[in-house]
């Protein structure tokens, strides 16, 4: 089972990579525009994932960032997170690994409790953060996300 | 006129929108040309109601006529009903007749005329060998009553009709056996299949709804198209997954196909299992009587929300065989029991 590891690859000349890992793909496709479009210093790419591991025929750079988008209206979103966890070597997350949880704001929808999500950044000693992709990307803690991946200013 | 026909066709005519309301006198054929010309379609609503009233009036309208302007008003609103699917079956060894439309309406006319001697039975032909029919129900002692009629939609060539589903349930066994017996059947039987789009029903009951069409999207290269990729799409962004993506492509397009699916609102499935789980010892595995549960599905397009869930990246592909057998079953009542 191939498994990611931090720093397996040399890093890239000036660019910056970031991974996101989720099981709606129009979600993760919004979220990586929005993210484009932000003033960047390095050169910014982002891969999009359903789930870990990923396909290992593919030569990809180094990952710099992994975010776990998990959707808390969807106990699947969940499970596939949990599961692309076992496929993260430890030292990722040592700052490399953020979890991003959308849909806290519609409580009604909600099948998955806020808690459950808050132990599971814990457990990875990972940050958390809230976001509502419905209504426009609102970023929180924007600051910590730039300072916890190396390779971007 | 007598003053219930003229209540009747007033109440009818108020629930008919102004812009269709030219359309539909037109498809009544009651009222000639020259009198719809004398009406001003552009006052308010209730002035040219009692203009239509007064001409109907002039040229006698009977109950009959009223009944026709109701099933016109009916075909123009189906959505307003749900209906009940029902197939019919000939008994062993009987013989294909050619149907007769008249004797077909004489018969059934009849049946239900021998059964409550106070029943208005009203009939329209379409197309495609349809006939509509309408019936207002009454009792032996009570005049039928004209605001709750039963409509149904029998498809002559097929063994197929479709009913209003209505209040007065206790009149459907009677219809069902006038329907049977005028049509030269042997027996009914009511299909778990039910909607307000009676085109759906249609569609799924005849089996047509599995035609593709060629569309103007067939000029764009297949791959791109079929993951619903944009074209424009930027470089810095990079789909791991595509195989993954295109497996879910394909599974959906086999199970669901390249055609827009029928309008269903629903699908209900009434379990009745014994509880299974892997734990020994559980209380609930114990119980000798099966848990009852009603899982309902709503929306107001199932079948094409059910074919967006695992694109969408909701469900896992393929879905289960008891959402995907919808038209295929002709079904969207569901009871599981255990074997």
């Amino acid at each position: 089972m191939s498994v990611l590891r931090p720093l397996d690859k040399l890093p890239g000349l000036n660019t910056a990579t970031i991974l996101l890992v989720g099981t709606e793909d129009a979600l993760l496709q919004q979220l990586a525009d929005s993210m484009l479009k932000e003033d960047c210093a390095s050169e910014l790419k982002v891969h999009l994932a359903k789930s870990l591991p990923l396909p290992s025929s593919v030569n990809r750079p180094r990952i710099d960032l992994i975010v776990f988008v998990v959707n808390l209206h969807s106990k699947y979103s969940l499970q596939n997170t949990e599961e692309s966890l076992r496929h993260v070597d430890a030292s990722f997350f040592l700052g490399k690994v953020c979890f991003l949880a959308t849909g806290a704001g519609r409580e009604s929808h909600c099948s998955i409790h806020r808690h459950t999500v808050v132990k599971l950044a814990h457990t990875y000693q990972s940050p958390l953060l809230y976001c509502d992709l419905e209504a426009g990307l609102q970023w929180c803690n924007h600051g910590s996300l730039q300072t916890r991946a190396p390779g971007l200013k | 006129m007598d003053e219930t026909v003229a209540e009747f066709i007033k109440r009818t005519i108020l629930k008919i929108p102004m812009n269709e309301l030219t359309t539909i006198l037109k498809a009544w054929d009651f009222l000639s040309e020259n009198q719809l010309q004398t009406v001003n379609f552009r006052q308010r609503k209730e002035s040219v109601v009692q203009h239509l009233i007064h001409l109907c009036e002039e040229k006698r309208a009977s109950l009959s006529d009223a009944a026709l302007l109701d099933i016109i008003y009916m075909q123009f609103h189906q959505h307003q009903k749900v209906w009940d699917v029902f197939q019919m079956n000939k008994g062993p060894g009987e013989d294909v007749d050619l149907f007769d439309m008249k004797q077909f309406k004489n018969s059934f006319k009849k049946i239900l005329q021998r059964a409550l001697k106070n029943v208005t039975v009203s009939f329209r032909e379409t197309e495609e060998n349809a006939v509509w029919i309408r019936i207002a129900w009454g009792t032996q002692y009570t005049k039928p009553n004209q605001y709750k009629p039963t409509y149904v939609v029998y498809y002559s060539q097929t063994p197929y009709a479709f009913m209003s589903s209505s209040m007065l349930r206790r009149n459907t066994p009677l219809l069902g056996q006038a329907l049977t017996v005028a049509s030269k059947h042997h027996q009914i039987v009511k299909m778990d299949l039910r909607s307000r789009y009676l085109d759906s029903l249609k569609a799924i009951v005849f089996k047509q709804y599995n035609q593709t069409f060629e569309t103007h999207n067939s000029t764009t290269p297949l791959q791109e198209r079929s993951l619903g990729l944009d074209i424009n799409m930027d470089s810095r962004i990079i789909h791991e997954n595509i195989v993954e993506k295109e497996r879910v492509q394909r599974i959906t397009q086999e199970t669901f196909g390249d055609y827009p699916q029928p309008q269903l609102e629903f699908a209900q499935y009434k379990l009745e299992t014994k509880f299974k789980s892997g734990l020994n010892g559980s209380i609930l595995a114990e119980r000798e009587e099966p848990l009852r549960c009603l899982i309902k599905f709503s929306s107001p397009h199932l079948l094409e929300a059910l074919k967006s869930l695992a694109p969408a990246g909701i469900a896992d592909a393929p879905l289960s065989p008891l959402l995907t057998c919808i038209p295929n079953k002709r079904m969207n009542y569901f009871k599981i029991r255990d074997k």
